[in-house]
């Protein structure tokens, strides 16, 4: 027995595949940003042991700010998957992050991102998308 | 780059990717997942296989979050890319799936993509460590240029 086909218009689909992206973009990018607050936790871990390590993690706002947005692009995912077929929300979804991650790095964290580091999210973007095809 | 960074992006890929093909042989030993079953879906997750995976996953989240205290996201999320590359051996060995020469052109795009962000460095400098960098070298121009202006200790 096969599942029915979803059949939502191109619009709604790539909508919902664009909730995906900046929800997971904005995820990543708020964590990065709170272990970056948080500093090595190398040291952390030397000077004052495990469990002062997670409670430097876990009480960040923007790391549960991070986590947050991280349940909403599951959930939106989810969403999306109820839409259209695996095959092209989880695809589409995985590569153009890489995209929109490097974008908001260059922009809200202020990293160098230069032609070497385009190049990788391009090249990356494609290979996930050509992987999952 | 130290030998103990290399180690935490490693087990960023290694874990993430035996993490999915333990969940992924887990689930396909268990029926069709659905909502209406979900003590089900509960006692799937102490399986052995999903445990397993589930496990690796926090080894994966824990390296994730330890890498991006000392490397850019634009850094991380290229270099944790490979795991698919090894996601994609481990299908074709462990789960018989067949890789299609598609997925190949994807493993070689992704590799090529790595290789490109690891040949720079992996940390964007603070502004004011940037700065001191930049003053050091403009002093050690003038200094070479003109051996009166240099200071001495």
């Amino acid at each position: 027995m096969s599942l029915p086909q979803a059949t939502a218009s191109l619009t709604t689909t790539w909508s919902a595949i664009g909730v995906v992206v900046v929800t997971s973009t904005v995820g990543d990018v708020l964590t990065a940003k709170a272990m970056k607050d948080v500093g090595d936790l190398g040291d952390v871990w030397d000077k004052e042991g495990f469990l002062a390590c997670v409670k430097r993690v876990t009480t960040n706002k923007w790391f549960l700010l991070g986590v947050s947005a991280m349940a909403l692009a599951f959930f939106s995912l989810l969403f999306a998957l109820s839409l259209a077929d695996v095959s092209l929300v989880a695809p589409a979804a995985a590569s153009l992050s890489f995209v929109t991650n490097a974008i908001a790095a260059k922009f809200y964290l202020h990293e160098a991102v230069d032609a070497r580091r385009w190049a990788a999210a391009v090249c990356v973007c494609g290979g996930v998308a050509l992987l999952a095809a | 780059m130290d030998l103990k960074k290399y180690l935490v992006l490693a087990g960023i890929i290694v874990s993430g990717a035996v993490g999915d093909v333990l969940l992924s042989r887990g689930m396909r030993a268990m029926p069709p997942a659905d909502l209406g079953h979900l003590p089900q879906l509960l006692h799937a997750i102490f399986t052995p296989w999903i445990a397993g995976g589930t496990f690796f996953l926090l080894i994966f989240f824990a390296c994730y979050l330890t890498a991006l205290t000392w490397a850019d996201l634009t850094f991380v999320l290229p270099a944790a890319a490979l795991d698919y590359v090894l996601l994609a051996f481990l299908s074709q060995w462990f789960l018989h799936e067949h890789v299609t020469v598609t997925r190949w052109l994807g493993i070689l795009l992704i590799t090529a993509g790595v290789g490109f962000v690891t040949r720079g460095p992996a940390l964007t400098p603070l502004p004011e460590t940037a700065e001191a960098v930049h003053e050091e070298a403009a002093h050690h121009h003038r200094s070479a240029s003109d051996p009166s202006s240099a200071v001495r200790p």
